[in-house]
C-alpha cells in the first residue's frame, strides 16, 4: 500500500491487473472512481463510501461497506477489519465481481465459485466464527425486508427461522430431538446455494463511459 | 276420412317428437367438434408414453385426418371454421391471451432485448429470405410456377415465418431445459406472430394493389413500426384500465374474472379496429395487468382466471390443430414438386443461418451467451402451426396460386411438426443441452437471490456502473411510489420474499388438506379463510363469514371421524351427538387459536419435517402457536416431537400435566397404567378397545363424563397415531378447552 503514488503508474497497474485479473482500462476506471470517493486521497474511509447517495436506499449497505473494510477479503487467513484501505485492497474487493472469462476449466468455475461465495458467507458472517448463526441470519432477513416497513418484525424472523430450518434439512438431513443446529457452515451454505448461478449472476459489467460524472 | 282425422288429429296432439335440427344447428355443431377434440386430447393422455414421444399437435392432426377422411368419403363439407373473421376474432385471441398470461415475467423482462431481437429481426430475415429465394426459384422454367411475382412470393414467405412453439415449449419443459432458452423461444414465438401478421397484412395489401413500386413498400415497412407502437399502447391503455378497475371490485369479487377477459378482449378488438397490431395490444396488456391484477384479486377469482384462460386456449389450439387435419384431406389441392420441395429446404435453411447470425451478433450483449446447443434448439425448434395454416386459408382468392400456397402450408407444417416435432427431444438429449435446476424454489434461493442483487447493485453504485439492475431498481422504486399507489387497492409495499413466503404457506395449507380430509373440495374454504383473515386482520374479530367457513370446515372433516367414532365406541355407547359436537367445539377452537396467534408461526413449523425442533428453542418456533402439527411424518415417534423435544411416553404425561383439570384425569391414568403391561400393542386397534372394556367395567358415573372426555382425547391421540391425519394437534388444546368442556356433560 505504501509504494501506492496517487499518479497512474503503468508498472503498478501491470502488477494490480496480474494480481487481480482485471484489464488495465478497467483498472483505470476504477481508479478514477477511487480517486473521486476518496477526495482524491491515497485511502478511502467508511465515511466516504457512506456519503455515496445511491446506496443509501440499499437495504444491506452496511453489509457491503463493511464487506471492504473486511480483512478476510483480502487476504487469506486474516481477521478482523481496518479502518481505510488502499486502492489495492478496493480493486481486490471488486475483483470478487469479475465476470468468468468465457473459456475456463471446470475446476477455475469452480473455484471463482467458491471464491464468489466465500465473499457473500463473509458479508453474513460478522462475528467471524465460521458460521452463519440464527442471529445473523435473521439480521440480515430484518434488514432485506426492512424496506416493506408494513411487515412487523414477527414475520421477519418467521422468515429467518423458516429458512434456517429448512437449511438444515436440506444439509444436515434427519437430527435427533436433543441435537443442536449451530448455524450455517460454508460447506453447507455452497451445498444450499448450488441451484443458484452465482459466476453469472454476481458480476458487474464495466461500461467505457467516464462515469465520474454522472453518478455521485 | 282418414285424412281429415289425421289433419284433425295433427292440429288437436301436437306431435311428441319433432326434429328441428336446422333451429340448433350452429351452436350443435361447434359444441360437437369442440367435445369431439376433447375426447381426443383425453384419449391421447390415457397413455403418459405417447405424448411424451410424439407431441399432442401431431396427434391431433393425425386425427384431423381421419375425420377428414371420413367426411371426404360421406362428401361432407367441414364447417368454415377457418374463415377470416372466425380465426382472427374468435379463435386467435384466446391463444395469444393464454401465452401471454403464463409467460413468466420476470426472466422474460430480462431478456427482452433477445427476444426482440430475435422476433422482430429473425421474422424479416426469414421472411426476405424465403421470400426472395422462392422467388429466384419460380424464375426457373422447369417448375412452371413463373407468373408468382415478388409480392406474393414475399406473402407466403411471410405466412410461413409464423413459428408455433406449443409442441416445442412442451418438449422444453419436460426435459427441463435451461430457463434462458425456454423464455427467449416462448418469446419469440409470442411476438414473431404479432410480426408475421403485420408483415402478412402488409403485403396482402401490396400485393392486391398489384403495384411494382418499391418506395410503397418502404413506406409501408414504416407502417409497421407505427403498427407495433400503437399496438403497445393500447395494449399498456387498457393493461392500466384493467389493473385500475380491479382495484374497485372488492365487493362484487364475482365479476373479477369477467373484467379480466373483457378489458384484454376489447384490447384487442380496438386495436383490430384502428388496424394496429392486434397481438401485440393483448400481449402487453396481459403482461402489465398481470402483476397488479394478482394482488387485487381473490383468491378465488385468480384460479377461475387462470384456469379459464388455460382452458378457452387450449380448446382454441387443439380445435385449429384438428381442423388442420380435417382440411388437409377435404380441400383441393394444387401440388408441385419443385415448389413444395424448395420451399421446405429455404425454410429450414434460412431459420438455422438467421438464428446462427442473429445469436453471433447479439451473444456479446448477453450475461449468459448461447452455446452451439441453445442455437440449435432454437433453430430447430422452428415448428410452423396454427397461425400460418389459417394465414393461408385467408388468403384473398384474387392470388392465383391460392391453392398451391395452402398446400404448400400444410405440407410444411405437416413435416415440421411431425418430424422435427418428433425428433426434436432426442436430438436434444443427445446434444446434452443445457438444463436448469428445477427444484422448487425455497425460500432460501430467494433470499440469496435479492441479496446476491442489492449486492451487485450496491458495488455498482459504488464503482460508478450501471447496468440493468439500475433499471430495474429504478423501475421497482417508481413503480412502489406512484403506480402500485394508483392500482392496487390494499397497498403495503410488498418484498417478493414475502409474497413467495405466503405463497409457500398456502401451498403447506393445501397440502394439509389433501392429507387430512382427502378431498380437495375443502381447500376453498381454507383459501377463503386466509384471505377473510387477511381482510379481517384489520377487524380484529371474527366475521361470521369466517365462522360459517369454519364450520364447512369442519364439517367436512367431521363426517369421517363421526366414522371411526362408531366404529370404536360400538361396545356401549350410541353414537353420541355430544361427541361429535365435543369435537366440532375443539377443532373449532384450535382453529381460531391458530388463527389468532398469526398463522406464519403455525405453519412454520408445519412446513418443516418436524424433526428439527432443536434449533434454540422457546423463540418464535413456540410462541403463541399451539405446538401440534398438520403435517403427517412417517415415524410416529416423530409425531410425538413437538417443540418440546420429548417422546412418546412423555407426551401424554405433559399433556395431562398441562391440561387444567388435573384431578379427574387421574384415574384415567392409572387405568392406562394398569392397561400397558397386558398390552403388548401388537395392534394398535386393540389397544382403544381395551381401555373401553376396563372403563366400562371400572364405571362411576361420577367421572363418565369427564373421563369420556379424557378417553376421546386419548382415543383421538390414538387415532392420531393411527391415522394422521392432522388431528394430533388436537390434544394438545385440551387444555384451553377442557374448562368449558367439563362443565358441560355433567
Amino acid at each position: 500500500m505504501g509504494s501506492f503514488q496517487s499518479l497512474p503508474d503503468d508498472h503498478q497497474y501491470r502488477t494490480l491487473s496480474q494480481k487481480t485479473g482485471f484489464s488495465l482500462e478497467q483498472i483505470g476506471i476504477l481508479h478514477n472512481r477511487f480517486k473521486q470517493l476518496s477526495q482524491n486521497e491515497d485511502t478511502l474511509r467508511r465515511d466516504d463510501l457512506k456519503t455515496i447517495q445511491d446506496l443509501e436506499s440499499n437495504p444491506i449497505r452496511s453489509q457491503i461497506i463493511e464487506a471492504f473494510f473486511d480483512k478476510r477479503n483480502f487476504q487469506k487467513d486474516a481477521t478482523g477489519s481496518v479502518q481505510e484501505i488502499g486502492f489495492e485492497e478496493f480493486l481486490t474487493v471488486m475483483s470478487y465481481f469479475r465476470a468468468p472469462a468465457h473459456q475456463i476449466t471446470e475446476e477455475q468455475r469452480e473455484e471463482i465459485r467458491r471464491a464468489k461465495l466465500r465473499f457473500l458467507f463473509n458479508m453474513h458472517d460478522t462475528d467471524n466464527d465460521g458460521t452463519i448463526t440464527l442471529e445473523e441470519y435473521r439480521h440480515v432477513v430484518e434488514e432485506l425486508l426492512s424496506r416493506s416497513g408494513a411487515l412487523g418484525r414477527e414475520t421477519a424472523k418467521g422468515i429467518a427461522d423458516a429458512a434456517m430450518l429448512e437449511v438444515a434439512s436440506i444439509t444436515v438431513g434427519p437430527m435427533a430431538p436433543d441435537e443442536f443446529y449451530e448455524g450455517i457452515t460454508f460447506e453447507q451454505f455452497l451445498k444450499i446455494l448450488k441451484g443458484v448461478e452465482i459466476e453469472t449472476r454476481m458480476h458487474i459489467r464495466f461500461l467505457n463511459m467516464d462515469t465520474t460524472v454522472l453518478c455521485k | 276420412m282418414d285424412d281429415t282425422a289425421g289433419t284433425e288429429a295433427d292440429k288437436t296432439n301436437p306431435e311428441l317428437f319433432t326434429l328441428n335440427y336446422a333451429r340448433i344447428k350452429i351452436p350443435f355443431e361447434i359444441t360437437l367438434w369442440v367435445l369431439l377434440a376433447s375426447f381426443a386430447k383425453i384419449g391421447f393422455n390415457v397413455y403418459h408414453k405417447i405424448t411424451v414421444w410424439v407431441p399432442e399437435s401431431c396427434l391431433l392432426i393425425s386425427l384431423g385426418f381421419v375425420v377428414g377422411g371420413v367426411m371426404h368419403a360421406v362428401r361432407k363439407e367441414p364447417p368454415a371454421v377457418i374463415s377470416s373473421n372466425v380465426f382472427f376474432l374468435y379463435m386467435l385471441p384466446p391463444i395469444i391471451l393464454e401465452s401471454g398470461y403464463f409467460m413468466p415475467t420476470r426472466p422474460f423482462f430480462e431478456n427482452v432485448g433477445t427476444v426482440m431481437w430475435f422476433a422482430v429481426v429473425g421474422t424479416l430475415w426469414n421472411t426476405m429470405g424465403i421470400g426472395i429465394s422462392l422467388f429466384a426459384i419460380c424464375q426457373i422454367e422447369a417448375f412452371g410456377v413463373q407468373d408468382i411475382n415478388l409480392q406474393e412470393n414475399l406473402l407466403f414467405a411471410a405466412i410461413l415465418s409464423a413459428v408455433e412453439p406449443v409442441a416445442v415449449l412442451s418438449v422444453f419443459e419436460d426435459i427441463s431445459i435451461n430457463e434462458q432458452l425456454y423464455i427467449v423461444m416462448f418469446g419469440e414465438c409470442l411476438f414473431n406472430d404479432a410480426v408475421t401478421v403485420v408483415l402478412y397484412n402488409l403485403f396482402n395489401h401490396v400485393a392486391a394493389m398489384e403495384v411494382d413500386e418499391p418506395a410503397v413498400i418502404f413506406m409501408d415497412i414504416g407502417g409497421f413500426f407505427v403498427v407495433g407502437l400503437g399496438g403497445i399502447f393500447f395494449g399498456l391503455l387498457f393493461g392500466f384500465l384493467t389493473a385500475f378497475t380491479t382495484r374497485f371490485t372488492g365487493k362484487v369479487r364475482e365479476i373479477e374474472p369477467l373484467v379480466i377477459f373483457m378489458f384484454s378482449y376489447m384490447s384487442y378488438l380496438i386495436a383490430e379496429l384502428f388496424a394496429l397490431s392486434s397481438i401485440m395490444a393483448i400481449l402487453i396488456c396481459t403482461l402489465s395487468m398481470k402483476y397488479y391484477v394478482e394482488e387485487n384479486v381473490s383468491q378465488r377469482s385468480c384460479t377461475t382466471i387462470r384456469h379459464v384462460i388455460k382452458m378457452v386456449g387450449s380448446v382454441s389450439e387443439t380445435l385449429i390443430f384438428f381442423f388442420l387435419g380435417v382440411v388437409s384431406i377435404t380441400t383441393e389441392h394444387e401440388w408441385n414438386w419443385g415448389y413444395i420441395l424448395f420451399t421446405l429446404f429455404f425454410t429450414l435453411f434460412w431459420r438455422f443461418l438467421g438464428i446462427l447470425v442473429l445469436t453471433q451478433i447479439i451473444n456479446p450483449f448477453r450475461k449468459i451467451p448461447f452455446n452451439f446447443q441453445d442455437q440449435f434448439g432454437l433453430a430447430y425448434g422452428g415448428l410452423r402451426g396454427a397461425l400460418s395454416f389459417a394465414l393461408a386459408f385467408t388468403l384473398p382468392n384474387s392470388i392465383p396460386h391460392r391453392k398451391l400456397f395452402i398446400t404448400d402450408t400444410i405440407a410444411v407444417i405437416i413435416f415440421t411438426v411431425f418430424i422435427q416435432g418428433i425428433t426434436i427431444r432426442p436430438l436434444l438429449k443427445l446434444m446434452n443441452i443445457r438444463k436448469t435446476n428445477r427444484n422448487l424454489e425455497t425460500i432460501n434461493d430467494e433470499i440469496h437471490k435479492r441479496l446476491m442483487e442489492h449486492t451487485v447493485a450496491g458495488i455498482e453504485d459504488l464503482c460508478g456502473q450501471w447496468s440493468h439492475y439500475r433499471w430495474k431498481d429504478m423501475f421497482m422504486k417508481f413503480n412502489n411510489r406512484f403506480i402500485r399507489k394508483i392500482l392496487i387497492r390494499d397497498n403495503r409495499p410488498e418484498s417478493s420474499i414475502v409474497s413467495l413466503y405466503k405463497k409457500l404457506e398456502l401451498r403447506n395449507a393445501l397440502e394439509i388438506l389433501d392429507t387430512m380430509s382427502g378431498d380437495i373440495s375443502a381447500a376453498p374454504s381454507l383459501m377463503s379463510l386466509y384471505e377473510e383473515r387477511k381482510n379481517a386482520s384489520k377487524h380484529k374479530k371474527f366475521l361470521p363469514s369466517d365462522v360459517e367457513n369454519m364450520h364447512e370446515l369442519l364439517s367436512k372433516n367431521m363426517y369421517k371421524i363421526r366414522q371411526r367414532t362408531v366404529s370404536y365406541t360400538n361396545r356401549h355407547s350410541l353414537p353420541n351427538e355430544n361427541i361429535a359436537k365435543e369435537i366440532l367445539m375443539r377443532r373449532h377452537t384450535t382453529i381460531r387459536s391458530s388463527l389468532r396467534s398469526g398463522s406464519f408461526h403455525a405453519t412454520n413449523s408445519a412446513n418443516t419435517s418436524h424433526k428439527f425442533c432443536s434449533l434454540p428453542v422457546g423463540q418464535s418456533l413456540n410462541s403463541g402457536f399451539p405446538p401440534g402439527r398438520f403435517r403427517h411424518t412417517d415415524h410416529i415417534d416423530a409425531e410425538s416431537e413437538t417443540a418440546y423435544p420429548s417422546n412418546r411416553s412423555t407426551f401424554r404425561h405433559q399433556r395431562r400435566s398441562s391440561s387444567k383439570a388435573g384431578i379427574p384425569l387421574r384415574p384415567l391414568n392409572d387405568l392406562r397404567e394398569d392397561n400397558e403391561p397386558n398390552e403388548e400393542m401388537p395392534n394398535k386397534m386393540s389397544h382403544p378397545r381395551s381401555k373401553f372394556r376396563h372403563s366400562g367395567h371400572q364405571t362411576s358415573r361420577q367421572y363418565y363424563g369427564t373421563s369420556r372426555n379424557c378417553r376421546d382425547t386419548d382415543f383421538e391421540e390414538q387415532q392420531s397415531s393411527l391415522s394422521p391425519h392432522g388431528w394430533t394437534e388436537e390434544p394438545q388444546n385440551n387444555s384451553d378447552v377442557q374448562h368449558p368442556l367439563m362443565r358441560k356433560p355433567q
